[in-house]
C-alpha cells in the first residue's frame, strides 16, 4: 500500500460498519468522514464507492459535490460562515467578509487560510435573519457582526491559538 | 367490453394494455414524440422535457413519465408543446459545441435532427468561451463533455446493465457534468469498454473511438495485404445501416463489399469460434472430469474478463484460458496467411470486425500479441464498417453475395450463434456431449438457452446420465449475482456464460443505433438462429476445415500448439488501480 495516503483504511472501516455498509447512509457515513478529517479526501471516497454495494466512486464523488455541505478541500481548525442571505446581506455582510479576508489573509476563492488555521466560506442564509449580519464560527454564533466586531473576534481567537 | 382501455391521441382512439407509460402508447400507435432521456431498457429519468405532450385539463405533461389513463385526450403536436420543445432544444445548443461538421455523431445526432426539424437555424445565445478537455484516453470510447445534454442515459446504462458506475453526474446546477470518479481519463478508471454509454447517448458526448483511418491506410498501401475476419452479430446489423431489415443476414454482401473496399483476404470470426468450442469444450469436460475450477466462466467477451479481473481477482482461475474467437483467429491468420501467400507478418494486417468496442481494446492486452506485434491490428466495429462502406461509394443493397475466402471463412451453425446470449453456451454443449460420450447428438437445438429479454437463464443438460446445469447470463450486473452465488456456496452451475451487453453481442456497444426499438435484439437473434439451421453443419468439431487445421497444424485440442496460440493468461487489474486503496 502506498504510505502517503492521507487516510487511514481502519477508520473508514469503522465508519462503514458502524452505518452497516448501507447505501442508504451514504450522506451520514461523508458526513462522518468530514468529521474525522475536517474534509473528505478523494482516497476515502474512492474507498467508500468501492466498500459500499451498489455505489461506485464516481457516484459518492457525484453526492460529494451536489452538497454545499461537503467539502473536499481541507477546512482549517476554525470554520467561518458567513451569512449572506438576503437580511444579512442588506445589513452589511459583504464588509464583514472582506474584513476576515483582510485580517486572514485569504484570497477571493480561497477556502482556508494558509497556515490551515481558518476557513471561509459564504452560506446562503443561517435562518437567524433578526440577528443579521451573522457570522458563525465553530457553531457558535456571532450576531450583529460589524468588520470591528468580526476583527475583534479574529484577533481573540488568535491570541487564543498562541 | 369493457375492460378495453382506451386513450384518445390527437383525436384518434387508441388502445393500451401495460404500457409502462404513454410515451410507449404514442409510439404503439405509429405516432412519436421526440426525446434524448427516455431509453425503453432504462428506467425512466424525465430530464429532457421533450417527449412533453398536452392532455385536455390536465395541461402539459411528459408523457415517458406519465402512465396512461383510460379516457385522457392527447394533444401531441400543440402551440405549446412545440414551443416548450423549441425552447428546450434552443437552451440545449446554447450550451451546446456547436462543431456539427466534425463531430463525430454527424448524421446520427438526436440533437442535430431534432434542431432540423423543428427548425432551429438560429441560436440566439452566444456561444460559450469555455470548453472542456476532451477525454480520448480508452481505446474505445471518447468522451467530449462539451457535447454532453445531461439525460443521464449513460450512467443509466452503467449502472443498470453494469451495475458498475463508471460515469455518473457531479456537481450542481450549471456546473453539473458527467464524468468519471473526479474527472479522470476513462481509460484510467475501471471502464469495461462495453460501449453500452455510447449506444445510449444521443449526441457526439460518447462516441466510439474509430480506427477507420488507420485501416485505410493500410488497404491504400499496395505493399500491405490486408485480412478481415468479420464477427457473427455483425452480419445481422450492418444491413440496417442500409434499409435492410434487422436481423436479415448480409453477410454474402459484407463479403463483396469488404472487397471492394480494397480487402485482400475476407475470412470469416465463426471459424473462430468454431476454434473456441474446440478448445473450450474440452476444457469443460477436462473440468467436468477433475472437478476442479468449476463453474467454467466462458471468456469470449472482453468487457466480462475485464470486469472480473479488476473485480474479482480472486474468481480468474473459473474463467476458461480460451481466447476469444476474434482472439484465436487472428494468430492463425497471423501463423498461416504469410506461409500460404509467400508474404511477411510486416506486409500483412489484419483488421477484425467486431460489433464490440470492448474489443478495440481486448486487441491491445500484451498477451494477445506476437514478437510486438498485436495478433489483431485494428479492430472495426459494425458502425465503422458501415461508414467505411458508404465512403468508399458502395451501393450495399444491390452487391451480389459473395463467400467468404477459404479455409479460415468455413463456419458451423454453432459459431454463427456466438452472437447471442445463450449461443456461447449452445454451441459448447453440442460439442461437449459428443466429446464427452462419443455418441452424436440428434437434436442440436437447446432452444431454452436462447432469448434477449430473460438476462439470465439456468438450463439443466443430460450429458448421458450426468446433468450438468448452464447458466447463461448478460449484462454484468447479471454476472456479479451469479459470482455472489459462488462466492456464498449456492451456485448449482458448471457452466457460466457472461455477455456484457444485454442481449448479447447482437446488441454490442458497437452496433448500429437500435436504444428505441427494443425488438431489434429479437430480429438479430433471430437472424443469427436462421442462420444456424440452414447450414448443413451445426457442430464445431464437425467443421472440415476446423479439422484440417488440427490435422496439419494443432495436433488436438488443448494440445501444446494450441496453448501456444489459442490460449492465455489473465492479470489481476485491482491490484495497483485506483481502487487500491
Amino acid at each position: 500500500m502506498d504510505t502517503t495516503h492521507k487516510i487511514s483504511t481502519a477508520k473508514l472501516d469503522e465508519i462503514l460498519e458502524s452505518y452497516e455498509y448501507k447505501k442508504s447512509n451514504l450522506i451520514a457515513i461523508l458526513q462522518k468522514v468530514q468529521e474525522e478529517y475536517r474534509y473528505l479526501p478523494e482516497e476515502a471516497l474512492i474507498y467508500i464507492g468501492t466498500k459500499i454495494e451498489g455505489l461506485s466512486p464516481a457516484t459518492v464523488f457525484g453526492v460529494a459535490t451536489f452538497y454545499a455541505q461537503f467539502s473536499l478541500e481541507p477546512k482549517g481548525k476554525f470554520e467561518i460562515k458567513v451569512c449572506d442571505g438576503t437580511a444579512c446581506h442588506v445589513r452589511g455582510s459583504m464588509p464583514v467578509l472582506n474584513a476576515i479576508r483582510n485580517k486572514l489573509n485569504i484570497q477571493e476563492g480561497q477556502l482556508t487560510s494558509d497556515n490551515g488555521l481558518f476557513s471561509l466560506e459564504t452560506v446562503s442564509c443561517l435562518g437567524a435573519c433578526g440577528l443579521a449580519p451573522v457570522v458563525v464560527i465553530n457553531g457558535k454564533v456571532y450576531p450583529q457582526m460589524t468588520s470591528d466586531a468580526i476583527t475583534i473576534v479574529l484577533e481573540t481567537l488568535l491570541k487564543e491559538e498562541e | 367490453m369493457t375492460d378495453k382501455k382506451t386513450l384518445f391521441i390527437d383525436g384518434k382512439e387508441v388502445e393500451f394494455t401495460d404500457e409502462p407509460n404513454l410515451l410507449e402508447v404514442i409510439r404503439k400507435a405509429g405516432m412519436n414524440v421526440p426525446t434524448f432521456c427516455y431509453r425503453p431498457d432504462l428506467t425512466t429519468y424525465g430530464a429532457c422535457r421533450m417527449c412533453v405532450v398536452e392532455i385536455e385539463g390536465r395541461g402539459i405533461q411528459s408523457s415517458c413519465t406519465m402512465p396512461p389513463e383510460q379516457g385522457i385526450k392527447v394533444h401531441l403536436n400543440t402551440e405549446k408543446t412545440r414551443r416548450i420543445r423549441k425552447t428546450v432544444l434552443e437552451l440545449l445548443l446554447a450550451n451546446h459545441d456547436r462543431n456539427c461538421l466534425t463531430c463525430e455523431k454527424s448524421g446520427d445526432c438526436e440533437l442535430q435532427k431534432y434542431a432540423e426539424e423543428y427548425g432551429i437555424n438560429k441560436i440566439r445565445y452566444a456561444e460559450k468561451d469555455e470548453y472542456l478537455p476532451i477525454d480520448s484516453s480508452s481505446p474505445s470510447i471518447v468522451r467530449d463533455p462539451n457535447k454532453c445534454i445531461l439525460c443521464g442515459a449513460c450512467v443509466r446504462a452503467c449502472r443498470e446493465f453494469q451495475g458498475h458506475s463508471v460515469l455518473d453526474f457531479a456537481n450542481r446546477g450549471s456546473k453539473t457534468i458527467v464524468q468519471p470518479m473526479n474527472g479522470r481519463p476513462l481509460g484510467q478508471v475501471d471502464c469495461v469498454n462495453c460501449g453500452q454509454c455510447v449506444a445510449v447517448c444521443p449526441t457526439g458526448a460518447l462516441t466510439i473511438k474509430s480506427q477507420m483511418d488507420d485501416v485505410w491506410k493500410c488497404i491504400t498501401n499496395p505493399q500491405m495485404k490486408v485480412a478481415a475476419h468479420i464477427a457473427p452479430s455483425v452480419r445481422v446489423a450492418l444491413g440496417e445501416m442500409f434499409g435492410l431489415e434487422p436481423g436479415e443476414n448480409s453477410i454474402g454482401k459484407i463479403n463483396a463489399a469488404l472487397r471492394r473496399i480494397g480487402f485482400d483476404l475476407v475470412f470469416d470470426t465463426n471459424f473462430g469460434a468454431d476454434l473456441t468450442i474446440m478448445e473450450e469444450a474440452t476444457e469443460f469436460i477436462e473440468r467436468l472430469k477433475s472437478g476442479k475450477n468449476l463453474p467454467l466462466f466462458t471468456s469470449c467477451c472482453p468487457a466480462w474478463v475485464k470486469y472480473l479481473e479488476m473485480m474479482h481477482p480472486d474468481m480468474l482461475k473459473h474463467l476458461s484460458s480460451c481466447k476469444s474467437p476474434m482472439s484465436m483467429q487472428s494468430p492463425i491468420l497471423a501463423d498461416l496467411i504469410p506461409k500460404t501467400f509467400g508474404i511477411t507478418r510486416e506486409n500483412l494486417t489484419i483488421v477484425a470486425v467486431m460489433p464490440c468496442t470492448a474489443k478495440k481494446y481486448e486487441a491491445l492486452r500484451p498477451e494477445l500479441s506476437h514478437n510486438g506485434r498485436q495478433d489483431t491490428d485494428f479492430v472495426l466495429t459494425t458502425k465503422e464498417l458501415g461508414k467505411m462502406i458508404k465512403s468508399a461509394g458502395i451501393d450495399f443493397k444491390s452487391l451480389e453475395p459473395e463467400q467468404a475466402d477459404s479455409p479460415f471463412g468455413e463456419y458451423t451453425g454453432a459459431g454463427t450463434i456466438f452472437g447471442a446470449s445463450g449461443g456461447v453456451a449452445e454451441a459448447a454443449v453440442r460439442t461437449a456431449y459428443e466429446f464427452a460420450t462419443g455418441e452424436v447428438l440428434q437434436n442440436v437445438d437447446i432452444k431454452e438457452l436462447r432469448g434477449t429479454t430473460n438476462r439470465c437463464k439456468d438450463v439443466e443438460i443430460d450429458i448421458k446420465g450426468t446433468k450438468v446445469i448452464v447458466r447463461v447470463v448478460s449484462t454484468l450486473k447479471e454476472a456479479e449475482k451469479s459470482l455472489k452465488e459462488i462466492k456464498s456456496g449456492k451456485a448449482r452451475f458448471q457452466l457460466l456464460e457472461v455477455m456484457a451487453c444485454p442481449g448479447g453481442c447482437i446488441n454490442g456497444g458497437g452496433q448500429p443505433s437500435s436504444f428505441d426499438n427494443t425488438k431489434i435484439k429479437a430480429e438479430r437473434a433471430k437472424g443469427l438462429y436462421k442462420e444456424d439451421e440452414q447450414l448443413s453443419i451445426r457442430k464445431s468439431h464437425m467443421n472440415p476445415s476446423i479439422q484440417k487445421l488440427y490435422q496439419e497444424f494443432l495436433e488436438y485440442p488443448n494440445s501444446h500448439k494450441a496453448h501456444e496460440l489459442l490460449h492465455t493468461a489473465y492479470v489481476d487489474r485491482f491490484k495497483n488501480s485506483y481502487k487500491d486503496i
